[in-house]
């Protein structure tokens, strides 16, 4: 099994990659229809009130919307198929351009919300593992479970209000440095704190009962060291799907947080989009937080079957 | 399933209940503009202050109950029913037909599933129906995978055997005697979706979508106070509590709810 498991996991990889094409381009054919069954002409919106016919004509000619459905689908496949996205309607700048651009803001925020919820949620989760009954473990259970009852805008406009109105230590909003991250990551981890310690106690608490935990005590190893090196080790594996999948929905959905701080990541610019009605600036944003999305959950599947010798990816004949 | 936890689900149903009780309450009207009343913080004459029209918050955030916890449980229900139907064909007939549900499924969770919801609430013309197709749109996935996965492994028991082999057929195997034992498992995954649900719900209406002002919806209440949060902050605040406590009340409720389930739940 071990000897074969490096040729297995690349077929796999292989497999999943080959997906992956035909799952983007029904992506591409939900969202277009999706948007023409969208009410309101964009062209009306794009001249303005006082636009002679002839002017919304042109338009039309110019983005192909005065072509039969089939043909406008088919036109913007092969746009994607050049590795483009087309132009926003508005701005007339490259789709492809601006994702680039804010696709590391994102990113940027992601990874601070995380550094900021894995070392806490992890805590919190041990906590409660090894406290089990106490008080404290009460407490943090009532906590985690109102950190994924909390809605995201609202927890985002509180914080704004109390750091950055009242308190004045940070900027409301804008994309920059530690100063503009901080209110925005915070907002973000608040719930995947939580997830993330309910998560690690119940997988902490699962294999706290297994065999070997009672080998390394017999042992006489120190219950410290067991729960660090023994305990925890072993615990970690359904966390690292759990950090995957919100990763992911970060990556993709940060949407609400984004756009109350002013985030300049892909979350607003979609967002953005949607309310302009920029077609081609909404099928970019869809596409690529999708393709995010999907691959963070592959990842996280290729992570699982390194960390996890149990749970090896078969390729049907193993 | 203890008293204790079923309090939570009895608090929120209180609220919902009190607020179709409202029209028969002494409460301020919730869409009255009173121009001589504007941002007043909260006190005796309103508990939860007005906002930038005068309104009284807190009869609006009753209101906003039955919107809010209306299309909450209408969503479940529909994402229930849906995607419960989709598992039990999936696991029941296998094949061909196991084969298209779970591609649909795994298609429909490729896609973040906020923004799924907010690209059907975009389309839709925005209103309470579109916040609840948006949501269960969404939702009925994991049903259909939950539902698939029971029906697999009660398909198997020698129960289901007895039943075929004295004859009853293939809609009375599934709805008579398959079905009974999976709607435990249905019921505890609607009770952990409601409080996202509530979330989701309030987003959509944050963001402009779905549930329209002046109506009182919690998230949008938030959404029109924004600009106003310096001068009067509880406009903002005390929406989002309500938001707040009623997801707080349904996750509780679908905590006791797992607890009561042998089968792993997420």
């Amino acid at each position: 099994m071990s000897a074969c498991g490096g040729a297995t996991i690349r077929i796999y990889i292989l497999k999943r990659i080959l997906v992956l094409v035909p799952l983007l381009i029904s992506v591409t054919f939900v969202s277009f229809c999706l948007l023409k069954t969208l009410p309101g002409d964009p062209v009306y919106s794009m001249v303005g009130e006082r636009a002679t016919p002839e002017a919304i004509e042109s338009i039309r000619k110019e983005i192909g919307s005065d072509r039969d459905f089939m043909s406008q689908y088919a036109g913007y496949l092969g746009l994607l198929a050049g590795g483009n996205f087309g132009r926003s309607y508005y701005s007339n700048r490259d789709v492809l351009d601006d994702i680039a651009a804010k696709l590391p803001n994102t990113m940027k925020l992601a990874l601070a919300a995380m550094a900021i919820a894995i070392p806490c949620g992890l805590a919190a989760g041990m906590i409660m593992a090894y406290r089990r009954g106490s008080f404290i473990e009460r407490i943090a259970g009532m906590f985690t479970i109102g950190g994924v009852s909390l809605p995201v805008f609202w927890v985002g406009l509180m914080a704004m209000l109390v750091f950055s109105l009242e308190l004045r230590l940070l900027p409301p909003s804008g994309t920059g440095g530690f100063k503009f991250i901080a209110l925005p990551a915070l907002t973000l981890a608040v719930p995947a704190i939580s997830t993330l310690a309910r998560v690690a106690a119940a997988s902490i608490e699962e294999s706290m009962g297994l065999q070997f935990i009672r080998t390394a005590r017999a042992k006489g190893l120190s219950p410290l060291k067991i729960a660090i090196f023994h305990v925890t080790k072993n615990a970690l594996i359904p966390v690292v799907t759990i950090i995957g999948l919100e990763f992911g929905s970060y990556l993709s959905g940060a949407v609400v947080t984004e756009t109350i701080f002013g985030w300049d990541g892909i979350g607003r610019f979609a967002m953005q989009g949607i309310i302009m009605r920029d077609y081609p600036v909404i099928m970019g944003c869809i596409i690529t937080c999708t393709a995010v999305f999907v691959v963070m959950n592959m990842l996280t599947d290729i992570i699982y079957h390194y960390i996890d010798p149990r749970i090896r990816i078969h390729d049907g004949k193993g | 399933m203890t008293a204790k936890g079923k309090v939570y689900l009895y608090l929120v149903l209180f609220m919902f209940v009190l607020s179709l009780a409202a029209p028969f309450l002494p409460l301020h009207k919730p869409e009255t503009i009173d121009l001589d009343s504007l941002q007043k913080p909260p006190g005796f004459a309103h508990p939860f202050g007005t906002d930038h029209k005068g309104r009284d918050i807190f009869s609006r955030v009753i209101y906003g109950a039955k919107i809010s916890i209306g299309i909450a449980l209408t969503a479940a229900a529909a994402a229930c029913i849906i995607g419960s139907l989709a598992g039990l064909a999936a696991g029941y007939c296998g094949g061909m037909t196991d084969s298209v549900i779970t591609a649909v499924v795994d298609f429909t969770m490729s896609f973040p599933a906020l923004l799924l919801a907010i690209a059907i609430s975009v389309v839709l013309p925005p209103g309470i129906h579109s916040a609840m197709i948006a949501l269960s749109a969404t939702g009925w996935t994991s049903f259909a995978r939950l539902m698939r996965g029971k029906v697999l492994t009660v398909r198997g028991l020698s129960f289901v055997d007895a039943a075929r082999a004295a004859g009853c057929s293939d809609a009375r195997v599934l709805f008579i005697h398959i079905l009974p034992n999976c709607l435990r498992v249905a019921f505890v995954m609607m009770g952990i979706k409601l409080g996202g649900f509530i979330l989701a719900e309030a987003t959509l209406g944050f963001l402009g979508l779905g549930v329209q002002p002046p109506a009182p919806s919690w998230g949008a209440m938030i959404s029109s106070s924004r600009a106003y949060i310096l001068t009067a902050p509880w406009t903002v605040f005390f929406p989002g509590l309500m938001i707040t406590a009623t997801a707080f009340c349904f996750n509780l409720y679908a905590e006791k709810l797992k607890e009561t389930c042998d089968n792993r739940m997420p």
